[in-house]
């Protein structure tokens, strides 16, 4: 075991994929010998030379669109988009050709060996454009993966699992822990499972369910509500689309409630769909109604980015009401 | 209407290829380094009102970067974005153009807000994105915007920009306005697909548009070579069918004598024009980058002696209309205002919670009025978490 940060578990995740496969390519602005903005490709030029990691152009949706080319074509391309706010030039790319290449063609083509990864998500005073979590987008897409880590350890399992999946899958990074999540993970290979959810503590009062770096803040108010006597069940959700609804449910039926939290928006975030899915999976169960702590429905604002948060304390505080209901 | 618009070269009978270099591009220059004029060069208008004003923007942008950026490191600010070894491609640019044209830039351009009076307060207020801060503390520092100032709001999102000004000046030259549209971009925001996209739609609708690339070389550690083939982007606009020059980025003469030409022509013909300056970025992309990490001390030694902000001092200094005494007491004026103004605009309150929910739409709907209202009692409970609006909630 080492300790790594969050990036540095990414950066082991590439060399591994990269070793073992000479047809991955890593790609994207600025993540050629530079490494990237954030330094997630640092090294991987020196190791595997200007053909296979490399700085493109400065075009999202021609980084998207040569990376549909290769992965079509049998090579297995990782592409960098530099933040999640700048995906959107890519998104018809990612939206009507990624996601579709193989329904379309009878799977006599598919993509399914594209990665994309990208940092996503607020608290690092980014304003507008350095702070979205735009995954509801994406899971709204059927063909498509949807992978969030938490932590350095679930990144390096679970970045492996999507570059060997036979889908596209888009990765977001939480950007806020990069470099602040820093814990023990194995240097050898090693994948964690697609489509899981994982529980990552036991309780019996309330489920708690979130992804990414919303996760830490989950468990803060956990942490909170334990000292009021709340014993909170915490779920980590870690794929988006498609996701775990067996392990949410088995959750809820014990718990009897289900609060979850997002950073986006609440209007149309994944939350919603969570809540109407396991509404009709234990209404029976449910002692209360299902609650979402979630973004404002604004643009993610600079100054007023506390405000805005879905942060403890607004956690905290929907827990309470949710077992006091 | 018409299909015929290809212009007839001459028929071969063997296949004959051109490549991305073959067409040359000459490069205007009218200043020396040594702010001599080159004999026989064409100089813009420019008398002696017009050389202060745009010289003051000058000294003023230099000085505003270098202690914009010292306040960034002291914790002061958050974040910057110099433009040191640029400043005469904006500056110059606003100095050419009325100041009802409308400007749009990329982020590298307060040269043009300086230009046009922007007051320092306005900008330190943005940076301190405090609620005084004209874009109501939402963004970024150096995301300046300024409806007063015909100065269109920064966006990050690269490229945007670029057919949104061509829709613009469409708009003005359909109400008949005597206005032109200039549009800034960086030599690496060029590669993105809404650059192409705007320059077509420009070309074809006829809109009065100045597309202005600043050529610096780094699209962050992205040299030129690994951004783009063929002869920079001036060929792009040859390609798109429109009016196009290269000039050095560095002298400003050349920056305001192209730009007097684009914005006569713009008008005159209902047509865009794509003017690329050819420059380099002296500094780091932003206070969050290093460039150290990319390119050596010696490249960008070389760059400082071209230095724009003397080449046009040493012009001044020849017309005489400019003297050293002159120099070091503006330097020194502004140096100290700027520090004054850090101070000023870092104990000014940030915005009120409501300013987090205006502006989405043009009334509050009430599903958000909801949500502020829920909040404020949320902040009501817990006033040490939310330091900024606490105090101030009723
Ligand atoms: C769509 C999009 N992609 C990526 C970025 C991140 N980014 C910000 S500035 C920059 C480099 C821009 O280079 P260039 O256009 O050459 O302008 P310069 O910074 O050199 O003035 C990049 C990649 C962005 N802001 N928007």
């Amino acid at each position: 075991m080492a300790q790594m940060n969050l990036l540095q578990a990414i950066n082991n995740a590439l060399d591994i994929a990269m070793a073992e496969d000479d047809s991955t390519l890593c790609f994207g602005e600025d993540v050629g010998h530079f490494g990237g903005v954030f330094r997630a490709t640092s090294g991987l030029q020196e190791k595997y030379g200007k053909n296979r990691c490399f700085n493109t152009p400065l075009v999202e949706q021609g980084i998207i669109g040569f990376a549909n080319g290769l992965a079509a074509q049998g090579s297995r391309p990782i592409a960098e988009i530099q933040f999640a706010d700048y995906i959107f030039p890519a998104f018809d790319q990612i939206v009507n050709e990624s996601a579709k290449f193989r329904y379309r063609s009878g799977n006599e083509f598919n993509v399914g060996r594209l990665t994309i990864r990208t940092p996503y998500g607020g608290g690092i005073a980014g304003g507008l454009y350095h702070s979205q979590s735009p995954e509801a987008y994406f899971a709204h897409t059927p063909g498509l993966k949807v992978v969030v880590p938490r932590n350095p350890y679930q990144a390096k399992g679970l970045l492996l699992a999507s570059i060997r999946d036979d889908n596209p899958v888009v990765f977001f990074e939480p950007k806020r822990l990069y470099r602040a999540s820093i814990g023990e993970v194995p240097e050898e290979d090693y994948q964690l499972p697609l489509g899981k959810a994982e529980v990552t503590q036991q309780g019996n009062d309330i489920s708690l369910l979130a992804w990414g770096a919303q996760m830490e803040i989950i468990d803060k108010a956990a942490e909170m509500a334990q000292a009021d006597g709340i014993s909170c069940e915490i779920i980590d959700l870690r794929t988006i689309l498609p996701w775990d609804v067996e392990t949410v449910a088995n959750s809820v039926r014990k718990t009897g409630r289900l609060l979850i939290s997002h950073e986006a928006p609440i209007t149309a975030g994944f939350a919603g769909e969570i809540a109407a899915q396991i509404q009709s999976e234990c209404f029976l169960s449910l002692e209360s109604p299902i609650a979402r702590v979630c973004g404002v429905d604004t643009p993610y604002p600079l100054a007023l980015e506390k405000e805005h948060m879905a942060d403890h304390l607004k956690v905290y505080e929907a827990i309470k009401a949710s077992v006091n209901y | 209407m018409s299909t015929e618009i290809y212009n007839e070269g001459p028929v071969v009978h063997e296949p004959a290829f051109i490549d991305g270099h073959s067409v040359e591009i000459p490069t205007l220059k009218i200043l020396n380094q040594d702010g001599d004029v080159y004999p026989g060069a064409a100089m813009p208008e420019i008398d002696e009102a017009l050389a202060l004003r745009t010289y003051k923007a000058l000294a003023f942008h230099r000085v505003l970067d270098e202690r914009m950026i010292a306040a960034q490191r002291q914790g002061r600010i958050s974040f910057y974005m110099a433009a040191l070894g640029e400043e005469a491609t904006s500056v110059g640019a606003a100095a050419a153009l009325k100041d009802t044209d409308m400007f749009m830039g990329q982020y590298r351009e307060q040269g043009a807000l300086i230009f046009r009076g922007f007051a320092l307060e306005d900008f330190m207020n943005q940076m301190f994105s405090n609620e005084k801060d004209l874009g109501k503390g939402r963004q970024m520092p150096i995301h300046y915007g300024s409806n007063a100032l015909n100065y269109m709001t920064i966006s990050s999102p690269l490229g945007t920009q670029i057919p949104q000004a061509a829709g613009y000046a469409y708009g003005q030259k359909l109400q008949g306005k005597d206005e032109v549209t200039i549009c800034f971009f960086g030599e690496g925001a060029a590669s993105e697909g809404d650059f192409h996209a705007g320059l077509n739609m420009a070309a074809v609708h006829e809109a009065p548009c100045i597309f202005f690339c600043r050529n610096n070389g780094y699209a962050i550690s992205t040299p030129a070579d690994e951004q783009f083939r063929g002869n920079g982007i001036a060929s792009r606009g040859v390609g798109y069918g429109i009016k196009t020059i290269r000039i050095d980025g560095n002298d400003i003469l050349a920056v305001i004598k192209a730009v007097q030409w684009a914005r006569a022509y713009a008008l005159e013909n209902s047509a865009p024009v794509i003017i690329e300056a050819m420059s380099y970025r002296l500094g780091a992309h932003s206070t969050s980058d290093d460039p150290s990490g990319y390119r050596t001390k010696e490249e960008e030694a070389k760059w400082h002696e071209h230095d724009p902000i003397s080449r046009m001092k040493n012009w001044m200094l020849k017309q005489n209309w400019w003297s050293e005494e002159q120099e070091t007491a503006l330097f020194d004026k502004l140096r100290e205002e700027v520090l004054a103004a850090v101070k000023v605009a870092e104990k000014i309150d940030k915005p009120p919670v409501e300013d987090l929910v205006t502006d989405v739409y043009d009334t509050v709907p009430t599903h958000l009025q909801k949500q502020l209202e829920q909040l404020k009692t949320h902040i009501k409970k817990y006033p040490d978490a939310y330091p900024f609006t606490a105090g101030r909630i009723k």
